[in-house]
């Protein structure tokens, strides 16, 4: 190619002023539509999303079933709703990793610059983010019906429960935004966030009974947000009784937005 | 009309640094401006105040006679940056990226889709429009991210360093683009750390250092400020250049310029007699010249004249084509 071919069609060039500005539901669906090309075109995006949760499933279920629980059938039976709701709760950190190398390789200073609702992004961002949540918790479902989970609530119960596993996971997403701000590479966000992330799943009740552990980490376990969260979930799925939990999770969740949503969105209106 | 940009001690500092140190610049429209100067300079915070994605810390700045801080909005409708580095998604195709910004401009599906469609067709991208980004090469990103920034015809195109680390070839072709748009009636604002570029591109200038204008004014007008002329030699033994630097120096004084070919040697001097004076110990101490010429000094040498420091080197000459 010549250079003086460069551009061919000066009348492209030449264009009428710009058009109304987007909408603001109009700017997040397209930022949706960009997460779901880049699944589309970067398959392995969705690694962490899919083997993991089986893996998880899978070992937890048969190597801890039988000493815990007497089966891993039985096992299962309380186990999953945990292991959806650590695995959701782990892929959170995926919202703060993607905004961190989108502000990396410069793509938000283009997003700023647009005349549109600068908070698109963030919240197209959020959008492709519950996608992927879906692809893990239905995987995670399915193989558990596989393996011999059977939710007394039956498909509204477990659907109930997701929903919920969802707002919490939309909450909890708006701290990595936040982390996605603050540090300076995306694998940084990974490795804080493990900090967090690792007591947080694993000091609950998600694979023991608190019971056993000692007194302070008993403390620790009931005031664990992710402990009410697996309750609710499980009651959820099971048709027992977790009202409480239920709404321990939506006030935690509310008061994380509340506090989150409000920084994160002042740090990207300002400057970095 | 007014100015397309003014701003007026312009400050902007990040903790203790002053980015910006009382920036004072007037641009008219219609032509292309080159903000000249060294790494840290605060060109790329200039732009970046400009464009709305920082806030500035004192002073005032007008885009078309928007007040960047309380009307960004309106500044946003008018501009298009493409920063220093490709601001496209390198996970997306050619296509799908200027879809992308094309809706978020307000399009349609469809219309954004035709348009991106005669926007790589334009920009010669045609053939990678189904190809993801990442396996571009640096001068098709550069392509892909002016393209981005033309979706619509923006009043003022600011181009953060448009041609760092682009080979030669591509280098032109940005520079045709360049001076396209600009004859299509779009003010561009680019920043460079190559005097060649902005003296082929652009009109006017301002020489930035240390967050400051150091100078202002035409290529011309710039030469001619340091006065005098400069007289450029070529050694035919690179070897002997600190020798024969030296033997410079002690005839014309603190004067030699710096050069980034390793075998020229420029240095200002006062008159005809003076050069001839510097040739004629050349010759005396049998340093073999291959070339020389006295002439205007060159961009690089008002560079070295206002800052002190030697310019940088041209990025096709740092690190090799790609």
């Amino acid at each position: 190619m010549s250079i003086d071919a460069l551009p061919t069609n000066r009348e492209t060039l030449k264009l009428s002023p710009r058009p109304e500005s987007a909408g603001a539901l109009s700017t997040v669906i397209t930022l949706a539509w960009r997460a779901m090309l880049k699944i589309k075109h970067i398959p392995f995006q969705l690694f962490d999303v899919t083997v993991t949760p089986i893996m998880f499933t899978l070992l937890f279920t048969y190597m801890f079933g039988g000493a815990l629980a007497g089966s891993p059938e039985v096992y299962i039976q309380s186990l999953l709703p945990g292991i959806l709701v650590q695995t959701i709760v782990f892929i959170t950190v995926y919202t703060g990793v993607g905004l961190n190398t989108d502000i990396q390789k410069g793509l938000f200073d283009r997003f700023r610059s647009l005349p549109m609702w600068q908070p698109s992004p963030v919240l197209g961002a959020l959008a492709g983010d519950l996608f992927r949540y879906s692809v893990a918790s239905l995987l995670i479902i399915g193989l558990g019906l596989v393996l011999g989970f059977r939710p007394a609530a039956g498909a509204l119960g477990v659907f109930l429960a997701f929903v919920l596993v969802l707002v919490f996971a939309f909450a909890v997403s708006w701290i990595w935004i936040i982390f996605g701000m603050v540090v300076k590479t995306p694998e940084s966000v990974m490795t804080t966030s493990f900090f967090f992330l690792m007591p947080l799943t694993f000091a609950s009740n998600i694979f023991v009974e608190p019971k056993t552990m000692p007194g302070w980490l008993q403390v620790f376990v009931q005031f664990n947000p992710v402990s009410h969260l697996t309750t609710a979930a499980r009651g959820l799925m099971h048709g027992t009784d977790a009202g409480a939990d239920i709404v321990w999770t939506l006030v935690a969740s509310a008061v994380i937005v509340g506090v989150a949503a409000p920084i994160a969105m002042r740090m990207y209106y300002q400057e970095r | 009309m007014s100015n397309a940009i003014e701003t007026e001690r312009l400050q902007k500092r990040f903790g203790e640094n002053r980015a910006l140190d009382e920036l004072n610049l007037t641009i008219r429209g219609g032509s292309v401006y080159g903000l000249l100067g060294p790494n840290g300079a605060g060109k790329t915070t200039a732009i970046r105040v400009l464009t709305t994605l920082l806030k500035p810390s004192g002073g005032k700045a007008t885009v078309l006679g928007h007040d960047v801080e309380r009307e960004a909005a309106s500044v946003r409708q008018k501009v298009s940056l493409t920063g220093q580095y490709a601001s496209v998604d390198e996970d997306l195709t050619g296509h799908e990226n200027l879809v992308l910004v094309s809706r978020l401009l307000g399009m349609s599906w469809g219309e954004a889709r035709e348009r991106a469609t005669e926007l790589l067709s334009a920009f010669g991208l045609s053939e990678a429009a189904r190809k993801q980004v990442r396996t571009f090469s640096g001068g098709m990103r550069r392509r892909i991210d002016i393209a981005a920034s033309l979706v619509t015809r923006p009043e003022i195109l600011f181009l953060d360093e448009p041609t760092t680390g682009l080979d030669p070839r591509s280098r032109n072709q940005v520079w045709e683009l360049v001076r396209q748009i600009a004859a299509d009636g779009t003010t561009v604002l680019l920043t460079t750390q190559y005097l060649e570029e902005a003296d082929r591109l652009a009109e006017r200038m301002a020489v930035i250092d240390h967050g400051r204008v150091i100078a202002e004014g035409t290529s011309h007008e710039l030469k001619s400020s340091i006065g005098g002329n400069a007289l450029r030699f070529q050694l035919a033994d690179p070897a002997r250049r600190d020798e024969a630097r030296e033997l410079v120096s002690r005839i014309v004084g603190d004067t030699v310029l710096p050069n980034t070919d390793p075998t020229a040697i420029s240095v200002k001097v006062a008159s005809a007699s003076v050069a001839a004076e510097v040739l004629s110990a050349l010759c005396n101490a049998r340093i073999q010249l291959t070339d020389f010429s006295l002439g205007a000094p060159s961009l690089d040498d008002v560079f070295f004249t206002l800052t002190g420091r030697p310019p940088e080197l041209p990025a096709a000459e740092k690190e090799q084509a790609t």
